[in-house]
């Protein structure tokens, strides 16, 4: 079996586009880079299952000309769990959006902590060092 | 042949079909407590079943749907029964617990009716990657248990819970994709994601091959057990969740990593146990999560510092491989659930009776509830591992193993362990000496009492409600169970761990099955 080139591209070229996203600082667009990434996997799996042919039914298609069913199997359930990934991250980030007014997450869960670590350190008579250590600069300056 | 092995499904459909259930029946909520608790009840049967069947009769598959050998199989050993029965008794307390919880907090914002049945999901999918005969159905259970965490996670939706969710979710979703990616790796190498045949096809690959697809299945389980360089997520997003699930996610959705890695290194390869990337892992995890915890100074982080750490004594029998070792490990296992998730619970009765968990914010609160003492005390002790308690026989196997082969990365182990021990003792000494003694401290809602009448929902809000209290002490119990049965126990997973690479596992799974 040798694989075919063009879809191995693309799984990369998907892939790397995903990984991209995911790497920015907005829920929704980490939400694009699942996705995007998800459907570079699900090519992956077609490429693993060799060379394409026939749908795998017994007396529809010679059975050497079928196409292997698994990974597509395989490939069904993995778009089922990004819906469901899908919806689970659209929820979040609107939900977000309400308690913020914007989806970028990633950016205030540092400056809560950061905050919240410096509101704990005014309080604290004996862990100074450690909080310190633990947040650095910003605090002081706060 | 035998029919036993119709067991198999139960522990994943009952809890779907509970779920099922207790969403229908949302608006009545004692009701749905009970099936919840049935439920459970009847997962940790069939599961005590299971671990009696798998040690007297053999290993049990079934080809679900009969579809052998390209459908989802169901295996249990020894090792996936007594995985099983821990967790299921462990999910068992802990929703008790949470029911205890719940009654007592019907007007907080949390939506009480949507708990039951994801808790109960989360439980199938645990139950389903322990009894995952073949990779693919892993990734399923893997799916099925993140998903109910998600939600368990960001439960309520404050702000903090979302912000410590979209960590954890955005972790666990990258290390579901390359979970798949591997999947589709395997899966072009071989043409099978059945762990029993992978064994087979593996075992005829060149390494350059076999390498690189056993690292990457290593680093996606890695990540979710949480081992040291993949485990900065776990301290961040654990302590905001509510301390039942706080407590379930510690006993339980690390282990399963473990379980994970354990299953790669001795069914998928057994011949390649990488001792050494393992073995410094282990180490690094060890250390590096016992000085996050000494550094801490709230219970639940300090608490997930140390659920990294332990971590690492699991990763430590299995990198090095002898039948000792794994047995250890798979013991050490089973004490740490218990005693994780019965610290977290305890973290939560100190939060509600101390109205903090930051140790500088409590005091006195063994002269305030010695109940409370004793059941912080007795897990502390076992999770630092004070003889004669279970902690101690674990670390003691895994010790014996390191010695035994006595490789100098297996004394590095020994010595780092002894350290983490020690370390761990200091840790938990810490939050003793500074909530437990001391001059009592009534925490932040001491000046916000302005008049008589507030006088009393404060009183309410500090008592311990007896189920939770009952739920917590159900847990410590079973972790001074596995202490008083550690010899049956200890042998049991000395069979366990001897059973593990033996031809026992693949035979009982592919026996009469066309290859």
């Amino acid at each position: 079996m040798s694989p075919n080139l063009t879809l191995a591209i693309v799984a990369g070229a998907l892939v790397a586009c995903g990984v991209y996203l995911i790497t920015e600082r907005s829920l929704s667009r980490i939400l694009m880079g699942v996705m995007v990434a998800g459907n570079g996997v699900n090519i992956l799996f077609l490429v693993a299952s060799g060379r394409a042919g026939g749908p795998p039914l017994i007396g529809v298609t010679p059975k050497e000309d079928m196409s292997d069913p698994l990974p597509q199997a395989f490939v069904l359930t993995a778009i089922v769990i990004a819906l469901a990934t899908a919806a689970f991250l659209v929820t979040m980030a609107y939900r977000s959006f309400q308690l913020n007014g914007h989806d970028e997450v990633a950016d205030d869960v540092e400056d809560a902590r950061i905050r919240a670590l410096a509101l704990a350190d005014e309080a604290s008579d004996s862990f100074e060092e450690i909080r310190f250590s633990d947040t650095g600069v910003d605090v002081v300056s706060e | 042949m035998n029919n036993l092995n119709n067991l198999l499904p139960l522990p994943v459909l009952l809890p779907m079909m509970g779920a099922a259930l207790t969403l229908l029946l949302g608006r009545r909520p004692r009701l749905q407590r009970a099936v919840s608790i049935i439920t459970l009840v009847a997962v940790s049967a069939v599961a005590g079943a299971l671990v009696w069947i798998t040690d007297t009769v053999g290993v049990q598959a079934l080809w679900v749907g009969a579809w052998a050998p390209l459908g989802v199989v169901l295996v249990a050993d020894r090792l996936s029964a007594l995985m099983l029965t821990v967790a299921s008794l462990v999910t068992l307390a802990v929703l008790i617990y949470a029911t205890g919880q719940d009654e007592e907090e019907v007007l907080r914002e949390t939506p009480v009716s949507i708990f039951h049945p994801t808790f109960l999901l989360l439980s199938a999918g645990v139950s389903d990657a322990f009894l995952a005969g073949d990779l693919f159905n892993l990734f399923v259970g893997f799916e099925l248990l993140l998903f109910a965490s998600y939600v368990l996670l960001t439960m309520g939706g404050t702000a903090q819970r979302i912000s410590a969710g979209s960590i954890y979710v955005v972790i666990n979703l990258v290390s579901s994709l390359l979970f798949l990616t591997t999947l589709a790796v395997i899966y072009a190498a071989t043409g099978t994601v059945n762990m029993a045949q992978l064994s087979l096809r593996f075992a005829a690959l060149p390494a350059d091959v076999t390498l690189p697809i056993q690292l990457l299945l290593l680093v996606v389980f890695a990540i979710k057990a949480a081992v040291f360089p993949l485990s900065f997520w776990l301290p961040d997003s654990y302590p905001t969740a509510p301390a039942p699930v706080t407590a379930v996610f510690a006993g339980l959705l690390t282990k399963v990593g473990v379980y994970a890695i354990l299953r790669t290194q001795t069914v998928i390869f057994p011949d390649r146990p990488l001792t050494d990337l393992l073995g410094w892992a282990a180490l690094a995890t060890m250390l590096v999560g016992i000085l996050g915890a000494v550094a801490q100074a709230e219970i639940k982080r300090l608490l997930s510092f140390t659920l990294v750490s332990h971590i690492g004594y699991m990763v430590f029998g299995i990198a090095l491989a002898t039948q000792p070792a794994l047995a250890g490990a798979i013991f050490y296992t089973a004490h740490h659930i218990t005693v994780q998730a019965s610290l977290f619970l305890v973290a939560g009765l100190i939060e509600r009776f101390g109205g903090s968990t930051s140790l500088d914010r409590l005091g006195g609160l063994a002269a305030l509830s010695p109940l409370l003492g004793v059941l912080f005390f007795v897990p502390a002790m076992n999770l630092a591992g004070i003889p004669p308690l279970s902690g101690f026989i674990g670390k003691l196997g895994l010790l014996g193993a390191g010695v035994e082969v006595g490789t100098p990365l297996a004394w590095a182990l020994v010595v780092g362990s002894v350290l983490t021990s020690l370390l761990t003792l200091y840790a938990v000494a810490k939050v003793w000496n500074r909530a437990f003694w001391g001059t009592p401290m009534l925490g932040p809602h001491e000046p916000s009492e302005p008049d008589e009448s507030s006088d009393d929902t404060l009183e309410e809000r500090r008592g311990l409600p007896g189920v939770m209290v009952a739920g917590t002490a159900a847990l410590v119990l079973l972790g001074l169970a596995l202490t008083v049965l550690a010899g049956p126990l200890y042998d049991y997973v000395d069979r366990a761990a001897a059973g593990l690479r033996g031809g026992v596992y693949l035979e009982a799974v592919l026996s009469g099955v066309v290859q």
